[in-house]
């Protein structure tokens, strides 16, 4: 059956109240359209194209163009989301143009409150949005197509951008209808196609965007050239709240090609000609530096630091039954501590921004996950309004999180203002590395407890961590609960009678920020790791102490079965290889994995992974399986390969000979398999990463009888790992 | 001044000798097809062909390619360049793309040297390149298929 929405007017008079804003890009009179969309307007030479809202873009001669208002980082909106608007359009996608949108408040994303591409939301949120956008216009196409020939239009049908006169021998173009469809009174409701009418959602459409990445075509951030441009490098504190004490700019300034050499607040930045001369200015660079009150900060410190905060019970985030009396009363008690490390995003493309601010108007071209950010970022710096600040955004090489700070935005717009020309900064992967808002560090406190036939009767979480939201959202910390410092750990799904979680949230000097899968990618290796624990410890197969602890969670059911057949769970493994399980539930979806591993000569080495996804209603299943594989392999560089580490107050990695990701060589085979859901979408960018880490220690657990607590892992035998020594700029 | 071939044409570059040709492509030539990924040769973002070899483009300085014939991304147009890029899109390859220049570009100086791979040519020859998305198994199969004419066909 078709669903039925109802365009309620009050959505545009209550502009964004809760639930308001899903019809409020629908609803912009024509005459706000241009003004709500800055840049989405015509092309130039162009008569006005008819445009029904903010996200399509229909021009007479028949050019239909998709404005894509989340950052495309790999994930696959650009693909993805057209497919929405196409869908109820019935265009291929084929047929359309993908252009990026400005910031609007029209492109908010209603589950983050702003324009921003985050949380794996972005499928989330324009699910029925953009649905109901599509079928708008077709149904506006549609009525000035019956209106010329006078027939009824629900007697005309469409295909592939006509609309087909009710006899079939006629058709209309969009194009030909544009001008007449921007003139139709909009309907009151508006039909969405039954999914049994889908020809493209569920489809395996080819991406987009690959034409142009596998050409050298398409555009990061990186690659802006603007006319007059500089580019800029800036050498930061090494420790983090240091300042500037003095500099020496003759040798920089005597590099060919350097133009200036000036103090900003980020440091110190060397302004040339172009990049390396920018770079070489910088090497030449002599900085002394007021290091701060955070000179002596240490990973060791910060581990003790932690660790002190286990005296208190910090505070409680989820209790069931009576956690204390189940501690005494218990058969068998376990207790482990687990510890996470920091983690940098090491994006491929360097963190970069250019900028070109004037006194009237200033324009970042940026690879940015954070677009209104972005805008008020150079509001705050330029003093000018929203109307002369224009975004605009450029693929992204890699985000996972990272490319929703400002500080390269910062960079950029502050250092265009003071020389008032377009700049180009770029960071360079050194400064990438040391200078990341990275993954908290973490300390876990697990108690369990089993009765007479092994079944978990408690269990109890204590989590030390530092808190992201204290530096991005304070009043979201108020209660001394940081929701994404708790995510993965607070969701538990297991039936065991006794639970009590608690966290203590611990500042360091350490910056930390949104990794991806925040919370879930380390808190599920703690709770998953730790199951697997208590199921050794009472002779239980992992999977069947899973199965038992889960009738009620049909969802995590279904991926655990899925993946545990796939992988034949109760067949042998083979010589030499193990196997461990893990299953999670986050953003919206739930996602099972198996991992095959060997163990030889203290080095792990994992062979397959088996993953099961239920992410509801799936859009496009080959984004769906590309993006579980990212995950797994983002996952597996933090598991196996990586960590960063602080010493007297620095980051110790700086490239990827000391902070090594994952290659070819370390790559499992992966198989992916889609549980089919008539559930609402869930996220896929994320998801996949939180089973990786403790599907493959539970491995290492079944190999080796010793469980993995602390990553990456580094097991007794392994050869002392020592970073290739480095010449140090600083 | 500095003569060299880039993409089949004569480029004479008024650039020190110790530019790295990463920064002579992308700054001078506007060829941004070649990216910048790491500074010291550990990432493969920056590969290029140096009269037929795959090398960093980072670590090649411009007086090592002067008098060599370069080959860019975007200058990649034989028969094994579309072979490759034909096996990308069928495996649909690409997530971010930021890497993906430098594994085409890695993956055609492996076709050009074993037309058929096996996976140890293939990890051998494609380690160098990393990538944050994880791509490497669909790099693999394109890999594959483009080295396979039957399988390109179907």
């Amino acid at each position: 059956m078709a669903r039925r929405l109802r365009l309620d007017r009050r959505a545009f008079l209550l502009g964004t109240a809760a639930g308001g804003g899903l019809l409020l890009g629908l609803h912009l009179p024509l005459e706000t359209r241009a003004e709500a969309t800055p840049g989405a307007g015509p092309r130039p030479g162009h008569k006005t194209p008819f445009a029904p809202n903010a996200w399509i873009r229909i021009e007479p001669d028949g050019d239909i163009a998709f404005i894509v208002a989340r950052s495309e980082m790999g994930q696959g909106v650009m693909t993805a989301l057209p497919m929405l608007l196409a869908e109820e359009l019935d265009l291929g996608l084929d047929q359309i143009r993908v252009r990026f949108a400005p910031v609007a408040p029209a492109y908010a994303n209603r589950l983050l409150g702003r324009q921003a591409t985050g949380g794996s939301t972005s499928v989330r949120d324009a699910w029925t949005k953009l649905r109901a956008a599509g079928a708008l216009t077709r149904r506006l196409l549609v009525q000035a197509a019956a209106a010329r020939w006078g027939v009824e239009a629900d007697a005309c049908s469409v295909h592939r951008g006509e609309v087909i006169h009710p006899g079939g021998d006629r058709r209309l173009g969009y194009g030909e209808l544009a001008g007449a469809a921007a003139r139709m009174p909009p309907p009151v409701s508006v039909s969405l196609k039954a999914p049994e009418a889908w020809t493209l959602i569920g489809t395996p459409a080819p991406r987009l965007d690959a034409p142009d990445k596998v050409t050298g075509r398409a555009r990061f951030g990186i690659d802006v050239r603007l006319t007059d441009m500089v580019v800029a490098s800036i050498e930061r504190c090494p420790v983090p709240g240091g300042k500037v004490q003095s500099f020496d700019a003759a040798a920089a300034e005597a590099i060919p090609g350097v133009k200036r050499v000036l103090a900003v607040a980020a440091g110190v930045a060397v302004v040339a000609a172009d990049t390396h001369a920018a770079l070489a200015g910088r090497r030449a660079l002599r900085v002394q530096w007021d290091l701060g009150p955070h000179a002596e900060t240490s990973s060791a410190g910060i581990r003790a630091q932690f660790e002190r905060r286990f005296a208190d019970s910090g505070v409680s985030v989820r209790r069931e039954g009576d956690p204390d009396a189940a501690w005494s009363a218990a058969a068998r008690t376990l207790e482990a501590v687990y510890e996470v490390p920091f983690q940098a995003h090491a994006c491929m493309e360097p963190m970069n921004c250019t900028a070109d601010v004037r006194a009237d108007g200033c324009d970042i071209y940026v690879p940015t996950q954070a677009q209104s950010r972005c805008q008020h970022t150079a509001m705050a710096i330029t003093g000018l309004s929203a109307q002369q600040v224009r975004v605009h955004t450029t693929f992204l090489g890699g985000g996972f999180g990272r490319r929703g700070e400002q500080d390269f935005v910062r960079d950029a717009v502050s250092l265009s203002k003071a020389l008032g020309r377009p700049v180009q900064v770029i960071w360079t992967r050194e400064d990438d590395i040391r200078h990341d808002f990275y993954r908290p560090a973490g300390l876990h406190r697990l108690r369990g407890g089993l009765d007479l036939d092994g079944m978990p009767v408690l269990w109890k979480h204590h989590i030390v961590c530092p808190s992201i939201l204290a530096r991005v959202r304070p009043a979201a910390v108020a209660d001394g609960i940081d929701r994404t410092a708790v995510e993965g750990a607070v969701n538990l799904p297991y039936s065991i009678a006794n639970i009590a979680l608690a966290c203590s949230l611990e500042h360091t000097p350490v910056p930390v920020g949104f990794w991806r899968a925040v919370g879930s990618s380390q808190n599920t290796w703690v709770t998953e790791c730790f199951l697997d624990e208590l199921a050794a410890a009472g002779g239980q197969d992992p999977l069947a102490l899973r199965r038992g602890l889960l009738a009620d969670a049909p969802r995590h059911l279904g991926v655990l079965n899925l993946a545990a057949e796939r992988a034949g769970w109760d067949t042998p493994s083979g010589a030499g290889r193990h196997r461990g399980i893990a299953v999670a539930a986050s953003y919206g979806s739930y996602v099972a994995q198996v991992a095959e591993v060997s163990v030889s000569a203290g080095q792990v080495r994992v062979h397959r992974v088996v993953c099961a996804v239920d992410c509801g209603l799936v859009v496009n299943p080959d984004i769906v399986i590309a993006q579980m594989e990212s995950c797994i392999a983002f996952g597996l560089t933090a598991t196996l390969k990586s960590a960063i580490t602080v010493s007297q107050g620095r980051v110790q990695q700086g490239n990827f000979d000391d902070f090594p990701l994952l290659r070819m060589s370390d790559m499992p085979e992966i198989s992916v398999h889609i549980l089919p859901s008539n559930a609402a979408p869930g996220g896929v960018g994320e998801p996949g990463l939180p089973p990786i880490a403790p599907a493959v220690c539970n491995a290492v657990l079944a190999a080796t009888g010793t469980p993995v607590r602390s990553l990456p892992i580094r097991l007794e035998a392994a050869p002392p790992q020592r970073p290739a020594p480095q010449a140090d700029r600083s | 001044m500095i003569d060299l071939t880039v993409n089949q044409a004569r480029r004479e570059l008024d650039l020190p000798g110790d530019t790295p040709l990463l920064w002579a492509l992308r700054d001078r030539l506007g060829l941004t097809g070649t990216k910048f990924g790491c500074g010291i040769g550990s990432c493969g973002a920056c590969i290029v062909h140096l009269d037929g070899d795959p090398v960093n483009a980072c670590m090649t300085s411009l007086s090592a390619a002067a008098g060599k014939s370069v080959t860019t991304i975007e200058g990649l147009n034989d028969d094994i360049a579309l072979a490759l890029r034909s096996a990308w899109i069928s495996e649909q390859v690409p997530q971010c793309g930021y890497c993906q220049p430098g594994q085409i570009m890695a993956a055609a100086a492996l076709l050009a040297r074993h037309p058929r791979p096996t996976d140890a040519q293939i990890t051998a020859a494609m380690d160098r390149v990393l990538c944050r998305c994880g791509t490497y198994n669909r790099v693999r199969r394109a890999i594959h298929r483009a080295a396979s004419p039957t399988l390109e066909a179907t």
